[in-house]
């Protein structure tokens, strides 16, 4: 009866374990490899554009409503006690530190973090990770360091992006939607704001980039099973990024600020 | 080595290019080799028969270090493939080619670059490599298909440039696994001669994995029988055919019941009595 009880509890905690320790090596792998020639620059901008590039749709539309939300919640709350003349710091704020980080890596992980752990999944199962090997070359090297390199790169610069539209978001509701005055709500956006409150964010995009790329390599290098384990490799792969995210995204607020 | 006049066209050295030495691998608890033992010659075509699942291909991936053997050594032109740090391992690939069941060719890349793939890596200049690449696709039988995407193209002809990809860079020693498995009977006998073919050209040490008979007789120079994670048979193909060895016959003759499924028969039976 304890047994029944005690096994699956105990299950998990071996596969957190196992799936950390995964993970930490994959990193190692992955930073013992990187300075080491050949570079395939190619292969770096394929990656930087399909990271990049072209998520710019997907956290373009989110940051946006994003910030138009908030800005309508953060006005009705501070109406409340004639305080909106702080809407645009608290929309400014929220976003730079952690609505943009946040919810654009969550986006990202759910489109390219998927496709990523899909395509070195089934690349597994038909052998031709076996084949790149056997080719001299070490997978590490020319599948997951341009990878993880590009998710690097480009989050923070897909996060610069969300913080400008989620503003502009947040002013055109406050002032279109909801008659703040033009002058006062362009003020408040840069009324104690800090210059960490930008960097952190970036800082959290960065970290993030690495996470969603690390799980995906890793989930997609271990897949075993054909299709169906692809498919299981994917959506394991978004489940754990994503909430190694958020766990991960507490500790660097509380840590950083 | 061999009797055989095709065997005795190419020079064939009685030093061992890879040697495989007590060769122990386990999956959980399922045993698939126990204790390998298997010498193959500088030059020499080796065919490795045997039933399905009995760990041919797992042997053939620890030839060139994909997997790593739960004990005993696989020595390679004198150096022990695990003894070496990874970074050497991968570098002393090169002296590998292997071609793969089902090709396993990269379906992001079209035929030439699949092929152009090693040479490239090498640092291989344009001009080298599109040459290299055509004579590769000559070599194969399969010109004017360099633009296809993998998808594009059939079983037998994934197969071939996936040969070429395994010779673009000259290898020393060539490994095929299942070259001609699921391919109809002439693409299957089109398949070996492309394989005698890339022998004649590279004069390279050739490990090949098959349960064809008469493919593995026209390739090899020497056939091994591997069954329950043990070499159960080595000799010439004419030795091989002739062989009055319980489990070589059961092999020849494809028949159900024998030494080599003695492990299937034994589940059968306690099947049947369960069900009874």
């Amino acid at each position: 009866m304890i047994q029944r009880f005690l096994e699956p509890i105990g299950n998990v905690v071996i596969r957190l374990f196992e799936e950390t320790g995964r993970f930490f090596i994959m990193l190692g792998r992955i930073l013992f490899w990187s300075p080491r020639p050949p570079y395939d620059i190619r292969e770096h901008f394929k990656q930087m554009q399909r990271v990049g590039v072209d998520s710019i749709p997907v956290v373009f539309l989110t940051m946006l409503f994003t910030g138009m939300v908030l800005s309508l919640q953060a006005y009705n709350g501070f109406a409340r006690f004639n305080a909106t003349s702080l809407v645009g710091s608290v929309v400014t704020l929220s976003l730079m530190r952690e609505l943009s980080p946040v919810l654009s890596a969550l986006m990202v992980t759910g489109r390219v973090g998927s496709s990523m752990a899909a395509e070195i999944g089934s690349m597994r199962v038909t052998e031709q990770i076996d084949a790149l090997e056997a080719l001299a070359t070490e997978p590490v090297q020319y599948l997951f360091v341009p990878r993880v390199f590009a998710s690097v790169l480009m989050m923070p610069l897909l996060v610069v992006m969300g913080d400008v539209i989620g503003m502009i978001g947040g002013y055109f509701v406050a002032v279109s939607l909801l008659g703040t005055n033009s002058v006062t709500y362009y003020d408040s956006q840069f009324n104690y704001v800090d210059m960490v409150d930008f960097t952190s964010g970036i800082i959290k995009a960065a970290v993030f980039g690495l996470i969603f790329s690390v799980v995906a390599c890793v989930r997609g290098y271990y897949t075993v099973g054909g299709a169906e384990g692809v498919g299981r490799s994917t959506t394991r792969a978004v489940v754990v990024a994503s909430l190694t995210i958020l766990l991960v995204d507490f500790f660097l607020t509380r840590l950083l600020f | 080595m061999s009797s055989r006049e095709t065997g005795q066209a190419y020079p064939v050295s009685s030093e061992a290019k890879i040697r495989v030495e007590d060769l122990h691998k386990s999956f959980g608890n399922h045993v698939v080799l126990d204790g390998i033992d298997l010498d193959v010659g500088t030059g020499e075509a080796l065919v490795v028969v045997g039933p399905s699942g009995t760990g041919k291909s797992v042997l053939l991936k620890h030839l060139i270090g994909l997997l790593r053997p739960d004990s005993g050594r696989v020595i390679v032109d004198g150096q022990d493939l695990w003894a070496m740090d990874h970074l050497e391992r991968v570098n002393f690939r090169k002296k590998f080619g292997m071609s793969f069941q089902e090709g396993a060719l990269f379906d992001s890349m079209t035929v030439y670059d699949n092929i152009a793939f090693p040479l490239r890596r090498s640092g291989k200049k344009p001009a080298q490599v599109r040459e290299r690449v055509e004579e590769c696709l000559e070599l194969v039988q399969l010109p004017n298909i360099a633009s296809k995407r993998p998808s594009e193209l059939s079983g037998g002809m994934r197969r071939r440039v996936g040969f070429a990809r395994a010779i673009a860079h000259k290898p020393e020693i060539l490994l095929f696994d299942e070259p001609n498995t699921g391919l109809d009977p002439i693409m299957t006998d089109i398949i070996a001669e492309v394989i005698l073919g890339i022998r004649k050209q590279l004069r390279a040490t050739i490990v090949t994995i098959t349960h064809h008979i008469p493919s593995a007789r026209k390739i090899g120079d020497r056939l091994a029988l591997l069954s329950g994670g043990h070499i159960l048979f080595q000799g010439s193909p004419d030795e091989f055919m002739k062989s009055h060895d319980p489990a070589v016959r059961q092999f020849v003759e494809g028949r159900a019941t024998g030494p080599l499924t003695g492990e299937f028969e034994k589940g059968l039976h306690r099947t049947i009595g369960e069900a009874r």
